[in-house]
């Protein structure tokens, strides 16, 4: 089997893999890159547990083949926090109480960093449909929602 | 063990080679949500996956004399912030948008939610809608087609093999014309169209002078509605003009029972969607 | 609440294990690897019902890549013997079926061989290389069909229990259940209005977003080592242990993090096999569920039919009430449905009160726990029948409760009678509420109901260890799934005296701890929380102990106040206060390391009660519900970390909406799972919910140090029949039937235009 050699970028590092033309950037995060940040909950695009940014987009790592990152530049759950200092959204999320079981809040986070980032002043309606395509089955939302509106508030400030 | 090739060419010429010259096996790669969800389903076991996001021509929208062209392989999001596009087709646009979340909306293109030829593609009835012409190129060259001509039933397209989708020509559009797309879902997002309608019209001085309906989920192809477009042409869109127009919708209906739906439901919501989306139409046409 | 009773218990610090779940480095079941680590992947039973007549493996295991091959010949037979598998039981030869179908696949994605090999790829390129032999059976779906004489027979040798004379054929209906109070038709012989009515609810999946997923290592001396994701690392080796024939000290289980379980994760499905893939391999094997897999082959909750008939005065007292429910076991024997009737009217105190439940098999994954497991179902049919009973006799539908609920005293038709309970000062709370008394926006309704869950106690362990810096590590065996580490911590610093942050709770392996029960049943923080408090008042005990010894004193002479030693009394001599810390820098010199321990089988659960308050519309054209408003009051005993129990409800609220609106399992005619995926399993997003308001109502619970009552369970045993009771006073259209999904409540409207227009 002849494996397909990429060149990209991960959290800012230069990086390079060998994958196969099947592997999704998922499959090679997690299982050949030892990121496993990001979560696959259900392999189909359905619960955002393995949202990441490729680019400046938010996509699902499970529907992108890790041969498409030749040439981009991805971020991870593992790219968030600066050194020892928290984003305010996982200082947040941590104050809040926004996550129960914790396998979905990988996914979470780095969606709600992506619409702050280009939407500082999201209503509360807008947010909800954003974060839509991420599941979470512990919270009901409710702490989630509020704690991305209270970081909105804060970084505005 | 299959081994899966991948390629990423530059040109049409190239992607075009490439897939005539896989025998069958080579799936064409946009987006990916919909090939990499096949995949791994076991539905779809290709030998070669070319990526056609490297090619200028698919992966760009273009402004031809007041129309636009969308490349095959651009993305919702792309689309959704293009700077004139949403204001000329609104409801185009937001049926494209609809399409998944936002993660898939970073990646899954019109042109792969028409290739995927599925009957509910949310993007399908307002292209429709539209009068969106499909441009193809092939092994013989390039040829067009309307979007109600593409598909040939469920999963199945009208492309010869070796074929492939370059992008979507939309229309210069007329004053006073608007368009809008509704679908039905059981939850607010992330669910497949139990019935999507897209209908775009114009009005000049209040009347309705032309008008076109699509509509998905409700036979094995998304439809063009004929009927429905002729009941609400020559009218004021008043309630007798939609309750005709709406029960062209469900006359035009040959759904299926299955988990999304009943017969009679998707049937009736047809007629529903068709009203309500006249009218966000129509307002939008009103300015 | 308010007042500051305590230091810790009621306030809301970080959670000991935040900065690793909001990082990515928490590792969750699929995120433990080894090197060499083989790949395992099961094949499943595309039919709903089959005898399996051979299975040829000859070529997949002919095939480059591919290390070993089990089916059921790989697992010991297993005596007819049930055990207990958190709120379920679990009958030992049912279990080794679920696990590897033996004679019959009983359901469509029962597992019915697996192979390890060397990539994910060649495993499942292996499995297609399996050949099964199967004889299609005809299979059975629904609980009403499998319950008829003419039904398709799962299993050979069950006879229905609790039945006279005990039946000679075979069924699928396996046990036949009651409770009763009273005369049931002495009750309703009083009645001035009966209202009667049967429901329905769909099976559901408990939805946790981590599928499953195992590392186990076998080692040629027979040790065995099991990572996983699960409720409770001590029954998984418990388990294993009896299908694998090994000894449990010889299983080393290790629980990863959990991502979400709600009661799915209290029995097995891949670790056994994982081991004996790794037996025969003396390779690692890791197995992680695909999201198809899941929804076809892990435990959902069992739908049900429960027919209620409610016997009252025209003031609204209840004077009979009765209820016969049939519930889904899925494949095996073992429905909540004695749960289920336990809780019916566990709300109300009736004199009269019959409950009768059928455990029912059918072509179905074998249930498992799902929160509060069975009462939601029963809730459905009852808290609807009240809402019926309320609108028939023009009573406020909290009115009618209030005069009716159970309190302190009130004797169940199970057998206990109450102590303490806020069922109450539940209904005042939300009598009191802002959404109650909130005016209702145009084109909306409100509905009202409530629930009941136990809790439980049981088996737990725990243990303080004192550093020499004076911070104290407590370790339990219950795996975190919603923040019980700081509840835990919390109450150990409590206890200690000291701060929060000098408290480091972690969830050992079995080999690290004693035996703890599983997470499930809302016990952690009440039972493992008593072995907590047990464990630092050990670690009191031992440092008074120590600072009598430094002061030349008796131990009685010494209390524990604020985290230090002092002095009982001026009698016992001017002595400066030794800290914890000062203690443990100390305790090299005064008698070595300063541990305590705590293990006990925690009595004294306190039940819990809820009531739901949802406002919401219907799209009269769709069908369509919009919930716009939502509280959740509860009683919760104490509130040790406020935020958490708030999550609690919340979450328990959610599954509870879309239990009643869109979930559902749908099989085709052939008995195919057809919406094995998040796609067409309609779990709530973001986007279709509003705020999920909170009252915390708290009722301590006496039999706890600091009034501790489990919370998790209750919050989704409402949800169902508040939504119901405010759709019905939407349309006018009483749904008795779940899911409210869009095409059934349209077509409902639509069937009742015409009477309604009549009337």
């Amino acid at each position: 089997m002849s494996k397909i050699h990429v060149t990209t970028t991960i959290n800012n590092e230069p990086v390079e893999f060998l994958c196969d033309g099947s592997q999704t950037i998922l499959d090679v995060l997690r299982d050949t890159l030892g990121l496993t940040g990001s979560k696959e909950g259900c392999g189909s695009g359905d619960c955002g547990a393995c949202t990441i940014m490729v680019d400046g987009r938010m996509i699902c790592g499970c529907l992108m083949l890790g041969a498409e990152a030749e040439g981009k530049r991805v971020e991870t759950i593992e790219g968030m926090a600066q050194g020892d200092h928290l984003h305010p959204l996982q200082q947040k999320f941590i104050e809040l109480a926004a996550l129960q079981c914790g396998i979905c809040t990988p996914g979470f986070l780095v969606a709600s960093k992506a619409l702050l980032e280009r939407n500082p002043k999201p209503s509360e309606h807008e947010l909800r449909y954003w974060l839509a395509g991420n599941l979470c089955r512990c919270t009901g939302y409710d702490k989630i929602i509020q704690a991305v509106m209270e970081v909105a508030a804060d970084l505005r400030k | 063990m299959q081994d899966i090739q991948y390629a990423a060419p530059k040109t049409i010429d190239e992607a075009v080679a490439l897939v005539a010259g896989a025998n069958g096996s080579g799936r064409i790669l946009a987006g990916g949500t919909d090939l990499l969800v096949q995949m791994r389903s076991g539905m779809l076991s290709p030998g070669l996956i070319v990526d056609v996001k490297k090619i200028g021509e698919l992966t760009r929208i273009s402004e031809e004399g007041g129309g636009f062209v969308i490349g095959a392989a651009v993305s919702g999001a792309q689309i959704g912030e293009h700077a004139r596009l949403p204001k000329a087709w609104p409801g185009v646009v937001e049926a494209i948008n609809l399409i998944g979340s936002k993660q898939i909306q970073g990646r899954a293109s019109a042109g792969g939610n028409l290739c995927n030829a599925s009957p509910a593609a949310d993007s399908v009835p307002a292209l429709i809608a539209a009068g969106a012409i499909v441009v193809v190129q092939g092994p013989k060259g390039r040829r067009e087609m309307p979007v109600e001509k593409f598909h040939a039933g469920p999963g199945r397209s009208n492309l010869t093999p070796g074929e492939i989708v370059v992008g979507l020509k939309l229309p210069p559009r007329a004053a006073g014309s608007a368009d809008a797309y509704l679908r039905l879902i059981p939850r607010t997002e992330m669910d497949i169209a139990v019935v999507g309608c897209g209908v775009s019209l114009t009005l000049q001085n209040g009347k309705c002078t032309a008008a076109r309906v699509g509509l998905g989920a409700v036979a094995p192809t998304p439809l063009l509605v004929e009927e429905a477009g002729k009941a609400l042409v020559g009218t004021t869109l008043d309630e007798a003009a939609l309750g005709k127009a709406a029960a062209a919708c469900r006359a035009a209906c040959k759904p299926i029972d299955d988990k999304r739906g009943t017969i009679a439901y998707r049937t009736k919501i047809a007629g529903v969607l068709l009203q309500r989306a006249a009218k966000i139409a129509a307002d939008r046409a009103k300015g | 609440m308010g007042e500051h009773r305590y230091k810790w218990i009621g306030t809301r610090p970080n959670r000991p294990d935040g900065a690793d779940k909001v990082t990515g480095r928490a590792r969750f079941g699929a995120d433990f690897n080894m090197p060499g680590q083989l790949v395992g992947k099961v094949l499943r039973s595309p039919h709903a019902h089959a005898i399996i007549k051979s299975i040829d493996v000859s070529k997949a295991a002919a095939l480059p890549g591919v290390k070993a091959i089990v089916t059921s010949k790989d697992f010991p037979e297993q005596p007819n013997q049930i055990v207990s598998a958190g709120e379920m039981l679990v009958n030992l030869r049912d279990i080794t079926r679920n696990v590897m179908a033996r004679e019959k696949a009983l359901y469509d994605g029962h597992a019915v061989a697996a192979v390890a090999a060397t990539t994910e790829a060649i495993a499942k390129e292996a499995l297609g290389l399996i050949k099964v032999d199967y004889q299609v059976l005809p299979h059975v779906i629904d609980v009403e069909a499998a319950m008829k004489d003419d039904a398709p027979i799962l299993h050979d040798h069950i006879r229905t229990e609790g039945v006279e004379p005990k039946p000679t054929k075979p069924s699928n209906i396996a046990k036949r259940i009651a409770f009763a109070k009273g005369d049931i038709e002495a009750g309703f012989k009083k009645a001035e209005l009966v209202v009667e009515r049967t429901f329905h609810t769909a099976p559901v999946h408990q939805g946790y977003i981590e599928p499953h997923a195992v590392l186990a290592s076998a080692a040629e001396d027979g040790q065995v080592q099991v990572w996983c994701t699960t409720q409770g690392q001590f029954t998984v080796r418990g388990f294993c242990s009896r299908l694998l024939n090994l000894e449990t000290s010889h299983i080393r289980v290790t629980p990863s993090e959990i991502g979400g379980g709600f009661g799915g994760k209290t029995v097995v499905y891949l670790e056994p096999v994982a081991i004996r893939l790794s037996q025969k391999t003396g390779k690692p094997v890791k197995m992680v569920m695909s999201r198809e897999e899941v929804f076809r082959a892990s435990g959902p909750t069992s739908g049900g039919m429960v027919k209620v008939r409610l016997g009252a005065t025209r003031d609204g007292r209840l004077v009979a009430a009765d209820c016969t429910a049939a519930l889904q076991a899925g494949a095996f024997p073992g429905s909540p449905v004695g749960q289920g009737c336990m809780c019916s009217f566990a709300c109300y105190d009736v004199d009269h009160i019959r409950v009768i439940g059928y455990d029912v098999v059918s072509n179905r994954p074998k249930v498992a726990a799902y929160r509060a497991p069975g009462a939601p179902i029963l809730a459905w049919g009852v808290e609807s029948a009240m809402d019926i009973l309320a609108q028939e006799l023009g009573i406020d539908p909290i009115d009618l409760r209030l005069k009716n609920a159970a309190k302190k005293g009130t004797k169940t038709h199970y057998g206990p009678t109450f102590n303490t309970i806020g069922f109450e000062e539940c209904l005042q709370a939300a009598k009191n509420s802002d959404h109650w008394k909130s005016p209702l926006k145009p084109g909306f309704a409100r509905g009202i109901a409530a629930g009941f869950w136990f809790n439980i106690g049981g088996d737990s362990s725990a243990a303080a260890h004192v550093g020499e810096d004076g911070t104290v590590t407590i370790i339990s065996g219950n795996p975190d799934i919603g923040g019980s580490r700081a509840s835990l911590a919390m109450m150990a610093a409590e206890e200690l005296g000291i701060d929060y942050t000098k408290v480091r709770p972690i969830v050992a392996d079995t080999s690290s701890i004693g035996f703890n029960f599983l997470t499930g049943g809302s016990r952690v923080t009440f039972a493992t929380g008593l072995a907590v408090v047990e464990a630092a008042r050990d670690v009191v005990r031992e440092l008074k102990k120590r600072a009598a010894k430094i002061w030349e004193v008796e131990p009685d002479a010494v209390v524990w106040e604020n985290g230090e030693a002092k002095p009982a009394s001026t009698n016992v001599g001017q002595q400066e206060p030794l800290s914890l810390a000062k203690l443990a820098a100390m305790a090299g010199k005064t008698g070595g390391p300063i541990n305590g321990h705590g293990q006990l089988n925690a009595q004294g659960a306190g039940p819990g009660f809820g009531v739901h308050i949802v406002d919401l519309k219907v799209d009269r054209d769709t069908g369509i519900v919009v919930v716009d408003r939502f509280t959740a009051v509860q009683d919760v005993g104490t509130a040790v970390h406020p935020s958490y129990v708030e999550g609690q409800l919340q979450g328990g609220a959610v599954q509870g909406i879309g239990w009643a609106v869109n979930e559902e399992y749908i099989y085709s005619a052939k008995g195919k799972l057809e919406n094995p995926g998040f796609l067409d399993y309609r779990m709530p997003v973001a986007s279709d919910l509003p705020r999920i308001e909170t009252i915390l109502v708290e009722v301590a619970n006496p039999m706890h140090p600091y009034g501790v009552r489990g919370v998790g369970e209750v919050p989704i045993v409402p949800p169902m029949a508040a939504i119901g009771n405010a759709v019905a006073r939407a349309t006018g259209v009483r749904m008795l039937d779940l899911p409210m999904s869009p095409p059934r409540l349209s077509a409902a409207m639509d069937a009742a235009r015409p009477k309604m227009a009549a009337e």
